[in-house]
Order: structure tokens, then C-alpha cells, then sequence
């Protein structure tokens, strides 16, 4: 996997269907090394569910997920974290009732696998290591605040620096910046590029704030109604015709919404 | 065959007392999320107050009067019970609320023995169904066939108040999700009110019309508690028709039980739960129980950070306190002390997997009582060593935690609650019936300690030690990695599986070593009293060290070091008093509802505000 445009993960006929609503539809695209890739649709379009199929959380009903090419399709999320993939979720997660540099060191404790040892104090182990990733997200100065009083844009950050404790080579981020100022937003975004330029990471994430992905994103993949309906460059997409119906059609993709559901 | 049909219809009969009761315990349960641990003394309260009704209403026409007004009289109440006791902690963390009405079913025990005294009462014979009518030539007493015909249309009732009134809407919808209540512009608090009535008066109802079949006595709230919980379990949290189903299974096999294999009779139901469980987990017609999906209840926790130089002094200062005891003490302030030790040591291990774990088990005292009876009989048929018996203890518990664990863990919540509850009770009776093996209910005696330690005294060191120092380990791998990864999967699995944490291996594993702990503290036990008995392994047991981590406060181990220490000596000093129950109920749930956060946690509370104790920001 040297070459530059080497795929770090594949997707092949990617299906998923809740009964009969069929949430993803036969969806194909890859992820290259590096890349700053949006994938973009109305909400209900299929893009958490997606996420959910590529981490594991949710099993698929069709298709293939492919890492480096190594096939990790069912494997569990944990096992899938192992393997190099990171995520933070639409609905923040975190551990509200440790502190903010505990929830990273948590993380940092389960990459080295010191999970199972009850000797050492656990505030004591990685705690460098920690700090240095709350100061990459911009946060050191709240490491020591009880997590559940965090605002929620700090909690997205904090999940940003949970995400890359073990040093992922792709990272999966939906709605990075949902509940966030615009300002804020801008800035979660650049400093997501200065990571994957500087730690040579890639990144799929979702997005509703079409200024956010057309000033960020390397690609751009729009989903509809579960199908996989434009793949292609920032300019393409804003010219697809397609895409225009999309929006034009009743979708919300210009305009500034945030819906919250897993 | 005929026989057989006969043994069906006594099943079935019973099944109605157990319907009418269990379905009242669902519907309080899906509404508020209360489990009511009092449902049994509305039962039995139920069957009193009919008894009583009955001596003055004459005639078929009374009786009925009687049972009816028993129900109402009963659901009264439960309204009672709900607005003055249960009110006030609504808002206190989820499953706080059992201990207050754990305090609730005291107070009713002793009330009930003030008012009817302390014999069995026989139940009035139904006038106009007293006789039996033959059946394939088997003889059927009439009033059975009475309450079989009768299920059914309560069945029936109840179905059609939940489903097609408004009424049922606004219950169901509150099942499904409560804030969606508060959207519907309903007053919570009277829908809560009005959910206890109903339940209260069908337990009430069930109560009253069991009379003629089984009287009134003072055991009769845990007689039925145990299998109302295994019927709403079986059947599916909140599910009417499942409550149904399950009652006549249970009732069905329990006769069937009785007739061909007295012995199963102690376990039947229990073993009937753990396979539908391990089949359905959430019950025969329950619905999935998503984690978290009702919303969690109170505040977070706070963080938690190894002791300072200040709180390592005070544990200096007080252990120094305690090993000063047998020099200053009575021989009988050692033994008090010995056995606070070993109870809070006990508790301790369940806050454990409890607290840090988010994981309710109601059968902790299987892992006591197994580790003290591991000792006892190792000590017994195998002539061993204290030393090594006191070794063995927490090897024996914690590999029954481990087995035990690994079934229950596919579980979650009041499931898995229920689950460990009917691994104990298998236990217990195991324990109960192999007389031969175990002693069975005389229990196995003679256990001493080494002659080293023989003396109140100087068991009171070894206790002081291997308790302290057991507390002590808790506490320190509750700050470790492992405790850590254990509160990680508590508070977000989805979060802790994604980061590479395996939770379900992580709270089995913590499951297994809360038991091994608990086996500690069953194996200084036995050798404290010299004795054991099935006892230790009693629902009482495990509900004990459940209120005491409540009582004391979840989020912090000291809650359940300072709860079990007052309750214990709470106990040794009031249990001398006759009527010791009403008194310890009342202290229980004044406590309850003046520290809703446990006795450490509300005195945290109570101390920033007086400023005594550093202030945690932005915390409302
Ligand atoms: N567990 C589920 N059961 C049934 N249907 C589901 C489930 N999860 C998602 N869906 C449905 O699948 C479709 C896709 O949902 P998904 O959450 O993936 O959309 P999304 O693109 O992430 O939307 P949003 O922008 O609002 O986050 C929706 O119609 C949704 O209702
Ligand atoms: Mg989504």
C-alpha cells in the first residue's frame, strides 16, 4: 500500500435494509490515503447507518468493507478499532463521570492493553500521551473538567481526541460539527485537515454545513434515499445535475439544519 | 388423563392470584420503572383487610363486596404509599427507589401483626361455591373453576383499559417513553399516582380472593414476591398478556411439580425463568430493553481520584480506632464489630459490580453464603485448614460468579437483575434440600477457627485485617485500568466497544471478582459464628446488601462501607425491640427520602454547601 492513490478502505455493494426501508442501496466508493472525503445527503439518506455497517455497529445486509485490503466485513467495532479506524458518532459519546483527560486515557489504556491490569492507578498511565492529544483538539485547558458539564461542541473535540488515541490511519466522523457556531465549525474543520496532513490519516465524515464541506473537503459523495447518486470533486458536485434536484427538490442540503439521530 | 385435567385446573386456578398480582407489579413497573418490592405486602394487606371485611358483610353478596372493597381499600393504599414515599425520590438515581419500598414492606409487616396479631388466619369459604363438582370423576373444589372463569374477563379488562382507552394511551405511551407524557400535556405525577392505585388494587384484589383457597398469614408478601417477579419476568416487563401466559405456566408446572417431584418444588420456577431467559431475554412477549433508553435519572457521577494525603489519614486514624476496640471494648463490642466488618466487606463487593459497573444484581448472596459454605464444607469433609479454607472461600465464589456470570451476562438490566436472583435461589435450595450433603435446613455447625485465632479477640484481628484489607483492594482496582474499562462500559458501551474495550468480558470478569470478594467475606463468616445455614443465601440476604449500597450512596464505595456499617448496628441495637421492623422501615425511608443520594452523597452534598467540602463546578 505505498503507491499515493492506494485506497485505505473499499466498499463494495454495501446494503442495508430495516425491514422493508431499505437505508442503503448497493453503495460503492473508496477512501484514498490521505483524503479528506464528504459524504454528504438529506437527512434519512443513509449516511449514519453507513458508518454503522463500515465500524461494525451494525451488521450489514449486503456487501463487503475492505481495510488495506484486508476484508473486515462482521468483524466487531472493537476489532475493527484495532485495525486502525477510529470514529466519533452523530450523538456524542463519551464517559460522563470521568474527566475529560481520563475519557482519552481510557482510550490510550485499551490501545496499549492495559485493560485487564489492576495494579497501577489508572490517572497515572498516559497521561502525556493524553494531554498531548487534548492539546492537538484544542482543550488542554479543560483535561481536568468532569466531562458531563462539557459543552456539547467541546464533547465533539473530545471525541475527536478519544478517536485518534490509537493513532487510527482512517478516521470516521459524523457530524463532526453539529451543535457547533459557525466560527467554531471552520476551525474543528481546519484543524481536521492539519491531522490528516500531518499524521497522513484519512477521514470520511458527514456534514450538513455545505460551506463546511465545499471549503474542506478533497471529495465529496452525496447519498440519497440510500443510493450513492454523485462521487466527485467539490466543483463537480455543486454542477451535478443530479445533485441540484436533490437540493433543488425538496432536499435540505444548503440550508443549515441539524437534525439529531443516531 | 383424568387426573392430569384436574392438575391443569388447579394450576389454572392458581394462576389467577398470581395474574391478578403479577399484572399489577407490570404495569407499576412499565409506568413508573419502580420495582416495587412492597407489591407483596399490598397482597397481603389485600388478603387481611378481606379477611376482616368479610367477618361483617354476610352473604355471597359480601364476600364479593368484601374482595372488591379490599382491592379499592388496598389501591388507597398504594396511593398513600406512592405520594409520601415514592414522590419524593422520583428524581433520585434509577432503582433508588426499591430501597424505600423495601423500608415500605417493614412497616407493613409490623402494622399488619399489630392489627391481626401474629397468627394464620383461615379464609372464609366462598358462600354459594363452597362444594366441589366432579369433573371426569376427579373432584374440582367449585371456587376454582370460580377464579378460572374469572381471569380471563380481568384479563380481558385490563387489555381493554390499556389499549382503547385514553387512559391506556397515555400509560402505554408513558411505558414506551416517558418524556413523550410530559409532550402529551399529561401531569406525570397523578398518571404515577393513578398507575400505583390500579397496581396496588389488583394486588389488593389478588390478596383478597386467594382467601377462601389460602387464608392470611405474615409471610405471605415474600411468599408471593419471589414468583410475581419470575411471573412479570417470564412473561415480559410491562406485558399483560405475558404476565397471563407466564402465571399459568408456572402455576401449571408448580402442581405438576408438587404431585411427581416434591424436591423441584423450591426451584421449578426459577429454573422455568432462567430458560426463558436464556432463550428470550427479554421475556416470552417482552420488548427489547435498550440501555439508557428511559433516560438517565439524577445527576452523572463525579470523577473519582486516588486518596489524597487527608482522606489516607483519616483511614489511618480509623483503622488505628478500630484495632483499639477489643482493648478498650466488651468481647461483645468485638463481635459487633467483627460482623459490621464482614457486612460492610460484603456490600462493598456488590457496589463493586453494582456501582461501577451499572450492573443490579439481586443475588449477591449467593456468592457470600457459597463462599461460607465452600469453607464449611471443606472444613467438614475434608478436615482442611482454616488458613486454607480462607482461601478457598473467595476461589469457590468467585468461580461461581464466573459461571454464573457468563450466563447472566447476555442480559441487561431488571433481567439481569432477575437472572442472578434465580441463580441464588437455585443455589439456596440446592443447598436446602441435599441434607445429606449440606445439612439442609439445620444448616452445618462446628466450624471454628485455628487455635491461633480462637477468642473474640484475636478473630476480631483477622477480620479487621482480611475485611479492611479486602475493602481497600476494591477500592484500589476501582481506580485501576480495570475499574476504569468497567466504568467506561457503564457509562457508554458504544463508546468503550469502540475504542477496543470488550465490555461484556469486562463486566463478567468484574462480576466474577465482586463474588470472589464476597466469598472473603462468606468465609469469615462462618468461621465468626462457628456455624452456617441456608440463610446466608436468602433473598434477604442479597436484598440487605442491595439497600445498604443504596442507603449509603451508589457512586461511591464509602457509601456502601458507611451503609452497611449502620445498618448492622441499626440492627443489633433495635432488633431487640418487638416491634423493631416498623422502626427500622420508617428510619430507612426518612433516610431515603432526606438523602436521596445515599447518606455520602447527600452529606457531600450538605457539605458544599456549608462550604466544608470543595465546591465541583457548573454541577446544578
Ligand atoms: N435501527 C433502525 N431501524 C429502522 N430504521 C432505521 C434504523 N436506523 C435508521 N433507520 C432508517 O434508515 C434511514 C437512514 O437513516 P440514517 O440515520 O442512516 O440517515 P442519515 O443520513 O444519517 O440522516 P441524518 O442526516 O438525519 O443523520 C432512515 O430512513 C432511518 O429512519
Ligand atoms: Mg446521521
Amino acid at each position: 500500500m505505498t503507491e499515493p492513490d492506494a485506497a485505505v478502505l473499499d466498499v463494495r455493494n454495501l446494503s442495508k435494509s430495516f425491514g422493508g426501508i431499505r437505508a442503503v442501496q448497493d453503495v460503492n466508493f473508496s477512501v484514498k490515503k490521505g483524503e479528506l472525503l464528504a459524504m454528504i445527503g438529506p437527512n434519512g439518506a443513509g449516511k449514519t447507518t453507513c458508518f454503522n455497517m463500515l465500524m461494525g455497529q451494525l451488521p450489514r445486509t449486503a456487501g463487503e468493507v475492505h481495510l488495506d485490503g484486508e476484508n473486515i466485513t462482521g468483524l466487531e467495532p472493537r476489532t475493527i478499532w484495532r485495525k486502525g479506524v477510529g470514529r466519533t458518532f452523530q450523538i456524542t459519546a463519551t464517559y460522563p463521570s470521568m474527566t475529560v483527560i481520563e475519557n482519552v486515557q481510557m482510550a490510550l489504556m485499551s490501545h496499549h492493553k492495559r485493560i485487564y491490569s489492576i495494579l497501577p492507578f489508572a490517572t497515572k498511565l498516559y497521561h502525556d500521551e493524553a494531554m498531548a492529544l487534548l492539546e492537538l483538539v484544542g482543550m488542554p485547558e479543560q483535561a481536568e473538567r468532569h466531562c458531563a458539564i462539557l459543552a456539547y461542541g467541546d464533547l465533539k473535540r473530545l471525541e475527536l481526541a478519544i478517536a485518534l488515541g490509537n493513532g487510527p490511519k482512517l478516521l470516521l466522523m459524523d457530524e463532526p460539527t453539529a451543535g457547533m457556531a459557525p466560527t467554531e465549525r471552520t476551525k474543528l474543520m481546519q484543524l481536521t485537515a492539519d491531522i490528516v496532513r500531518e499524521k497522513n490519516i484519512s477521514v470520511l465524515f458527514t456534514e450538513h454545513d455545505m460551506d463546511v464541506v465545499f471549503a474542506h473537503a478533497h471529495r465529496v459523495m452525496v447519498l440519497n434515499r440510500g443510493e450513492l447518486i454523485a462521487n466527485g470533486s467539490v466543483n463537480d458536485i455543486r454542477n451535478d445535475s443530479k445533485v441540484q434536484e436533490v437540493y433543488l427538490g425538496g432536499g435540505n442540503l444548503f440550508s443549515d439544519d441539524e437534525h439529531q439521530h443516531a | 388423563m383424568e387426573l392430569i385435567f384436574a392438575q391443569v385446573l388447579t394450576g389454572l386456578a392458581n394462576a389467577a392470584t398470581l395474574f391478578l398480582v403479577a399484572s399489577g407489579l407490570s404495569l407499576i413497573f412499565g409506568v413508573t420503572r419502580i420495582v416495587n418490592f412492597a407489591h407483596g405486602s399490598f397482597y397481603m394487606l389485600g388478603a387481611f383487610i378481606g379477611y376482616s371485611l368479610m367477618q361483617v358483610l354476610p352473604g355471597m353478596f359480601g364476600f364479593w363486596f368484601s374482595v372488591l372493597l379490599a382491592g379499592l381499600a388496598v389501591g388507597v393504599i398504594g396511593v398513600i404509599v406512592e405520594i409520601c414515599v415514592l414522590r419524593p425520590v422520583y428524581k433520585a438515581p434509577e432503582l433508588f427507589q426499591l430501597v424505600a419500598t423495601f423500608g415500605v414492606i417493614l412497616v407493613i409487616q409490623d402494622l399488619a401483626l399489630l392489627t391481626w396479631g401474629a397468627e394464620d388466619v383461615l379464609g372464609p369459604r366462598a358462600p354459594g361455591l363452597k362444594g366441589i363438582v366432579r369433573i371426569f370423576g376427579e373432584p374440582v373444589p367449585k371456587y376454582d373453576l370460580a377464579m378460572i372463569a374469572i381471569t380471563p374477563f380481568v384479563l380481558f379488562g385490563l387489555w381493554y383499559l390499556i389499549t382503547k382507552t385514553r387512559v391506556g394511551v397515555l400509560v402505554r405511551a408513558a411505558t414506551q417513553d416517558r418524556e413523550m407524557v410530559g409532550a402529551l400535556g399529561v401531569n406525570q405525577a397523578w398518571l404515577f399516582t393513578g398507575v400505583f392505585f390500579l397496581g396496588s388494587a389488583m394486588a389488593g384484589l389478588g390478596g383478597a380472593i386467594q382467601l377462601p383457597k389460602g387464608g392470611a398469614d405474615l409471610l405471605m408478601d415474600f411468599n408471593i414476591l419471589a414468583s410475581i417477579f419470575v411471573v412479570v419476568v417470564i412473561g415480559g416487563m410491562g406485558s399483560l398478556p405475558g404476565a397471563y401466559i407466564a402465571a399459568v405456566l408456572i402455576s401449571v408446572l408448580n402442581v405438576f411439580g408438587v404431585s411427581y417431584l416434591p424436591s423441584s418444588t423450591l426451584v421449578l420456577m426459577f429454573v422455568v425463568m432462567a430458560v426463558v431467559l436464556m432463550v428470550k431475554p427479554y421475556g416470552l412477549l417482552g420488548r427489547e430493553e435498550v440501555a439508557g433508553e428511559h433516560g438517565q435519572v439524577g445527576e452523572p457521577e463525579r470523577p473519582i481520584k486516588p486518596a489524597g494525603p487527608k482522606v489516607r489519614l483519616a483511614v489511618v486514624v480509623l483503622l488505628a480506632a478500630l484495632t483499639l476496640i477489643p482493648l478498650f471494648g466488651s468481647s461483645f463490642l468485638s463481635v459487633l464489630a467483627t460482623d459490621i466488618i464482614i457486612f460492610c466487606l460484603f456490600a462493598a463487593s456488590l457496589h463493586f459490580i453494582l456501582g461501577l459497573g451499572g450492573l443490579v444484581s439481586f443475588g449477591h448472596a449467593a456468592f457470600f453464603g457459597g463462599g461460607a459454605y465452600v469453607a464449611a464444607l471443606m472444613v467438614s469433609y475434608a478436615n482442611t485448614p482454616m488458613e486454607l479454607a480462607l482461601l478457598l472461600a473467595p476461589l469457590g465464589a468467585g468461580l461461581l460468579a464466573f459461571i454464573i456470570g457468563w450466563v447472566c451476562m447476555r442480559l441487561t438490566g431488571v433481567y439481569f437483575a432477575m437472572l442472578t436472583l434465580a441463580f441464588a435461589q437455585l443455589l439456596w435450595s440446592l443447598v436446602f434440600q441435599w441434607d445429606e450433603f449440606t445439612g439442609g435446613d439445620d444448616g452445618m455447625v462446628d466450624i471454628w477457627p485455628a487455635k491461633w485465632l480462637a477468642g473474640s479477640t484475636s478473630y476480631f484481628y483477622l477480620t479487621l485485617i482480611l475485611g479492611v484489607g479486602g475493602i481497600l483492594f476494591l477500592r484500589h482496582v476501582a481506580h485501576s485500568p480495570f475499574g476504569y474499562a468497567l466504568r467506561a462500559s457503564r457509562d457508554s458501551s458504544r463508546q468503550a466497544e469502540a475504542t477496543g474495550i470488550n465490555t461484556k468480558r469486562v463486566q463478567w470478569l468484574a462480576f466474577a471478582f465482586a463474588g470472589a470478594m464476597a466469598g472473603i467475606a462468606g468465609g469469615l463468616f462462618v468461621f465468626s459464628k462457628g456455624s452456617i445455614f441456608p440463610t446466608e443465601l436468602e433473598i434477604a440476604r442479597s436484598f440487605d446488601a442491595l439497600i445498604v449500597v443504596f442507603l449509603g450512596g451508589v457512586k461511591t464505595l464509602s457509601g456502601a462501607v458507611v451503609g452497611g456499617a449502620s445498618l448492622e448496628y441499626l440492627k443489633d441495637q433495635i432488633t431487640r425491640f418487638e416491634y423493631w421492623r416498623i422502626t427500622l422501615g420508617i428510619i430507612i425511608i426518612v433516610v431515603v427520602i432526606l438523602a436521596p443520594e445515599g447518606i455520602v452523597g447527600t452529606a457531600r452534598k450538605v457539605g458544599e454547601r456549608l462550604g466544608w467540602v470543595r465546591e465541583q463546578e457548573g454541577l446544578r
